[in-house]
């Protein structure tokens, strides 16, 4: 029987010419991920061990992103201890504070993450890297201690979905909606400790911020990983951001996957995730009257220049309706220039929206935008659960970019197609 | 090693947020977590729960974030066990590596109902409800885990 992509990744990790779903393996790592939130709790665990070095300064990456700009004493204590370790280790990517982005925006962006690698990161959403055709997950913080130590982890080979996406999506359908379709049809546990693989012809229209957003809510459906195929276009954006060398893995003919679903791009339309759970998806057809208080545009799913873009084409021009917040995040500093550069952020400044320096602050509710009882936000972010944004009484819409802009516009939930766009 | 103690009832997908919201990340210390343990889930958790009670939920428990701080403000909230139809697949993994014991049992799940007085032996991984005197297997903690 014929291994997955990702089975093929692991495998060459584990110095096996074979695995299999369900087995237990040891896998050299390429890169250790951790942020401020769970690094502290990680370096904190290497003490105990009482391991005074790590396996490769080079092969680690810090990134203070969720609550940095400090928010207040303990976020800096925190990041102090972050900024202490990284000192003392000489670990070559830590990213201060005017060097960062939001971790799984600014990885990719530095080239630290090519095809064929393997990545741990204590953070959920390390599944982003996916879509370079690497295999990355989410682990805690004592697996990414375990990880700076030895270089290793272990993993169960996971069994896996094949999504094959086929055809192109039709205005106003981004990477967001696709995947938002997604965790609709099969529900937030439907990929329980399996590989989300994508494959099909579609693929080819999707841009490469689509393909990140899509591997970065694998985790939403409860995935290990998410992953797409290295077609030309994954190809060009590695060359263009990596010196690192990259290596193409493909599934096998008769690779074993646990369900085939296709998806005909075409026939999707803008989604929207009811509060709370991303599950609860409806198509904006079907959304009805839903007035909002607060629209949020960033974060590591849809903070990357594509997102900007999009908000910006629908916010040209127009005025943010009276009475609403609007707060755009730029998901890294490059990211930020370039807005400013092509325009953008003067567009969402003179529509009467705030523009923040890149932070994971809102979406967890950390800061930045924090909701009080019986407030909706429609959030271009990754989770609507009870009271991620704030109060247990608010409420979070998720939506793609395109629908968070048109609705920052008309004060309730809305396609850009009601703008006459 | 057997545990013992009284149910918290919680129903799917118990996400990591409700367990232990971001707002409170700005502190790694166990204790501290253990203040707003299920929070936003259940606000008399913390001021009821007692040393050696157990957690039953149903499926896809501690799905969300990778927060480590999950399983350590559940632990250190004195919790000695989570029973669950299924859990998300990063904090089973957390739950391991920092000592909270938890069982993949859906037949417990549905059996045992909030307040059930119920008992464990992780020895031989069965699962006793003292109040409904029924008994369910589950999956036996091999001894390196205990």
């Amino acid at each position: 029987m014929g291994m997955t992509m990702t089975q093929k990744i692991l495998a060459a990790h584990a110095g096996l010419a074979e695995v299999k779903a369900g087995q237990l393996i040891e896998a050299n790592l390429d890169l250790v991920l951790g942020n401020d939130i769970t690094s502290p709790v990680a370096i904190h665990e290497m003490e105990k061990m009482k391991v005074q070095t790590v396996f490769d300064k080079d092969k680690i990456a810090l990134v203070p992103d969720h609550f940095v700009p400090n928010k207040d004493i303990k976020s800096a204590e925190h990041c102090q201890c972050v900024r202490q370790f990284a000192k003392k280790n000489e670990i070559t990517n830590y990213f201060e504070v005017g060097e960062m982005g939001i971790e799984h925006a600014l990885l990719p962006e530095k080239g630290l993450v090519v095809a064929g690698d393997v990545v741990i990161g204590a953070d959920s959403h390390t599944c982003t890297y996916g879509a370079l055709g690497a295999f990355s997950t989410g682990v805690g913080s004592t697996d990414m201690a375990a990880g700076m130590a030895t270089g290793k982890a272990w993993f169960k080979v996971p069994s896996a979905i094949k999504f094959v996406l086929t055809g192109k999506p039709a205005k106003w359908v981004s990477g967001k909606d696709i995947i938002l379709h997604i965790i609709g049809m099969i529900g937030v546990d439907g990929a329980l400790y399996k590989s989300m693989e994508f494959t099909g012809d579609g693929i080819a229209n999707l841009s490469m911020d689509d393909r990140f957003t899509i591997a970065n809510m694998a985790i939403e459906a409860g995935g290990k990983n998410g992953i797409f195929p290295v077609d030309e276009l994954a190809k060009e954006y590695m060359k263009e951001h990596s010196v690192k060398e990259f290596k193409v893995y493909e599934a096998d003919e008769d690779a074993e996957y646990e369900q085939v679903i296709t998806i005909d791009l075409a026939s999707l339309k803008p989604t929207v995730a009811f509060p709370h759970l991303p599950e609860n998806t409806h198509t904006i057809d079907e959304v009805g009257d839903i007035a909002i208080d607060q629209v949020v545009i960033g974060s590591c799913t849809n903070g990357r220049i594509d997102d900007l873009r999009v908000a910006a084409k629908i916010l040209e021009g127009r005025k943010v309706k009276k009475g609403l917040r609007v707060i755009i995040i730029p998901a890294t500093q490059k990211i930020y220039l370039q807005a400013m550069e092509e325009g953008l952020i003067k567009t969402f400044i003179e529509a009467g929206a705030v523009v923040s320096t890149p932070t994971c602050g809102p979406c967890l509710g950390g800061y930045m935008g924090i909701l009080a009882a019986g407030e909706r936000c429609v959030s271009t972010t990754n989770r609507n659960f009870v009271g991620r944004m704030g109060h247990i009484d608010s409420e979070i819409y998720l939506a793609s970019p395109a629908v968070a802009a048109a609705s920052a516009v008309t004060g309730k939930i809305s396609c850009p197609c009601e703008l006459g766009l | 090693m057997k545990a013992s103690g009284r149910v918290f009832k919680y129903g799917d997908n118990v996400d990591t947020d409700v367990i232990i919201p971001a707002r409170y990340l700005n502190s790694s210390d166990p204790a501290e977590l253990a203040k707003h343990c299920m929070e936003d889930i259940d606000k008399d958790f913390v001021g009821k729960v007692q040393k050696g009670d157990i957690i039953v939920a149903d499926k896809n428990f501690g799905c969300g974030s990778s927060r480590e701080h999950a399983p350590i403000a559940i632990k250190a909230a004195g919790v000695s066990c989570v029973i669950a139809e299924t859990f998300a697949r990063i904090f089973y993994r957390n739950a391991i590596n920092i000592g909270l014991p938890i069982i993949e049992c859906p037949e417990a799940s549905k059996g045992i109902e909030a307040g059930d007085q119920v008992e464990i032996d992780f020895d031989s991984g069965i699962i006793y409800n003292k109040t409904k005197n029924t008994q369910f297997q589950g999956q036996a903690f091999p001894e390196f885990m205990q």
